[in-house]
């Protein structure tokens, strides 16, 4: 898959949450064929602590419309820069980079349905905090292909839950607050849902420790899962080898053999 | 337009501008990017004799203005780079050079052999300024003895042009490069990343799994400057300069230094397509100096 560098305009920046700007970005050219899970590398203008690109996750992509949406938490000099961007602003992009979620069709074990197609299969796609992100595009191409998603959402507080609205288009809701101002209390792993309905596979995306509890559950009860991984890294590219990942097959770079993973690829101890 | 030709040892280049070994991949990392035959030549990454698994992570640490890493020389050793990498690259139109390390000097010598073999790879780098691998690397570029006995092993192996990569991490890096131009080293490049840490603070933690690593980046790029002015007035052979070059300003400051070729690192991380822009910069800083080649320009400062 071919990649790209280019200048894109900010067309729209909404404050959804005090430390997280929703981005829309477009582009005069055409938009290649992008895939949910695949990220971008924005280069930070005017930000003097801020050297290296900063890798952020395909939110989603509208190729009629030429748009590109991200999610930017700010957490350092560099994504607090590029969650102030202004309408209008230019940001260097490289794009898209990396691999991404794949459908069961692709499997060498897809699910086994009892009744009807393989679209019938019920997909669970778990987010904590801005790693909500890529679970959009993933669910908005799961539910083209006739798939139901049904999304799992945990954050601290009801403040911290990102773009319900958008999720609730396209499936099933459930969610999990830490102090239980929405939803159930407690961790995505604790909800209900995961005893009372039963999904034949997994996407995650979110902190560390939430993805390794979901990769547990997943593992425990057999099924399929897949994971999204944040390693720190300096060229999003396979050039440099900083962002490695210790998988059963060595030590492999997130960037491009990532950031998607099954967990069985992994040496997580779950 | 100014001519852009230089020669190294038998290395012809038709510019100076060439991507510096670890940032680069194998080249084609960053062809999608820019046309690769618009370089002088590309130092793929660092080549063992046995494959390496590297450091574990985390791995990198991004500095003011700059990055230090502790990679470790992660690569699937020298075989299969011979069998299923060296097959992708050998048509790329420009100098593709294998910088190659070793933990003895029996290793590099065995790794320079299998390179020599290879028609398409014109040089080697020879690497022995890593910081970040426990044996071989570094020990053997901060020392003149070691780094001459290591030079004096491949030279008697290797037929082709012989680049050492040094470490800025010694007392004074022109003896180094005088001991190995005395043992027939065909130029020297410099500089290698230098020693460098980061701590988290919140975690009372030192960023990288190797708590030290080597920094890159502009940040370094005053010292790398400095060390190549010395080091050109100190040797008869080329010397090649590298650290922290990031346009094709800093490009042209490292010639008038007394360099002959130059590699952008860590900057391809930034820009993937600066390795072009520079070879451009240098086109046109020459034309609107009125220089015709840009062999007038080395080491050439009033």
């Amino acid at each position: 898959m071919n990649k790209y560098i280019a200048d894109w305009t900010v067309k729209e920046n909404i404050r959804i949450h005090r430390d997280c700007s929703f981005l829309k970005l477009t582009l005069d050219d055409e938009i290649p064929e992008i895939f949910p899970g695949q990220f971008v590398q924005i280069k930070v203008e005017d930000s003097p602590a801020t050297f290296l690109r900063r890798p952020i996750s395909i939110h989603f992509v509208d190729r009629e419309k030429h748009e590109l949406w991200l999610l930017i938490q700010a957490i350092g000099d560099g994504t607090r820069k590029l969650a102030a961007s202004k309408v209008g602003d230019r940001l260097n992009i490289i794009y898209p980079l990396g691999n991404y979620f794949s459908l069961p069709e692709d499997w060498d074990n897809p699910p086994i349905v009892t009744e009807g197609a393989l679209n019938e299969a019920k997909p669970l796609l778990v987010g904590g905090g801005v790693g909500v992100a890529p679970l959009l595009y993933l669910g908005y191409q799961l539910a083209a292909l006739g798939y139901k998603p049904t999304f799992l959402l945990g954050a601290k507080s009801i403040a911290d839950l990102l773009q319900i609205a958008e999720f609730e288009k396209l499936g099933d809701i459930y969610v999990t607050t830490e102090d239980g101002s929405a939803g159930e209390k407690g961790f995505v792993t604790g909800h209900s849902v995961l005893q009372s309905e039963k999904f034949d596979f997994i996407y995650t995306c979110g902190p560390k420790p939430m993805m390794v509890a979901v990769a547990k559950y997943a593992k425990q009860n057999n099924i399929e899962c897949e994971v999204s991984l944040e390693n720190k890294m300096a060229c999003g590219i396979g050039a440099c080898l900083c962002c490695v990942e210790k998988t059963t097959y060595g030590n492999t770079c997130v960037c491009t053999s990532g950031p998607v993973f099954n967990i069985n690829q992994l040496t997580w101890q779950i | 337009m100014a001519n852009l030709n230089i020669n190294i040892g038998k290395l012809h280049l038709k510019n100076p501008v060439l991507t510096a070994s670890g940032t680069f991949g194998y080249g084609l990392e960053y062809a999608d990017f820019m046309d690769l035959s618009k370089i002088g030549g590309i130092f793929v990454k660092g080549t063992t004799l046995n494959p390496r698994e590297g450091n574990d992570y985390p791995r990198m640490a991004e500095t003011p203005s700059g990055m230090l890493n502790a990679v470790g020389l992660q690569n699937k050793g020298v075989d299969y780079f011979i069998n299923y990498i060296y097959p992708d690259i050998k048509d790329i139109e420009t100098n593709m050079m294998v910088n190659a390390s070793g933990s003895t000097i029996e290793d590099y010598v065995a790794c320079a052999e299998k390179i020599n073999t290879l028609e398409k790879i014109p040089a080697i780098e020879l690497n022995i300024s890593c910081p970040n691998v426990k044996q071989g690397g570094m020990a053997f570029g901060t020392n003149c003895n070691s780094a001459a006995e290591v030079v004096k092993a491949v030279r008697k192996v290797y037929h082709k042009t012989l680049i050492v990569k040094l470490s800025p991490n010694v007392t004074d890096i022109t003896e180094i490069a005088k001991a190995v131009e005395a043992e027939g080293a065909d130029a020297v490049s410099l500089i290698n990343t230098l020693l460098g840490m980061a701590i988290d603070v919140e975690k009372r933690k030192p960023v990288l799994s190797t708590i030290t690593g080597g920094l890159s980046g502009p940040s370094v790029k005053p010292i790398a400057l400095q060390m190549v002015y010395r080091t050109a007035k100190s040797v008869q052979i080329p010397v090649i300069g590298l650290g922290g070059i990031s346009n094709w300003k800093d490009a042209v400051e490292f010639i008038l230094a007394g360099a002959t070729a130059i590699q952008i690192g860590t900057y391809n991380f930034i820009d993937p397509t600066v390795s072009v822009k520079v070879v451009d910069g240098i086109n046109e800083y020459l034309d609107r100096h009125g220089f015709t080649s840009v062999q007038e320009i080395i080491g050439n400062f009033v």
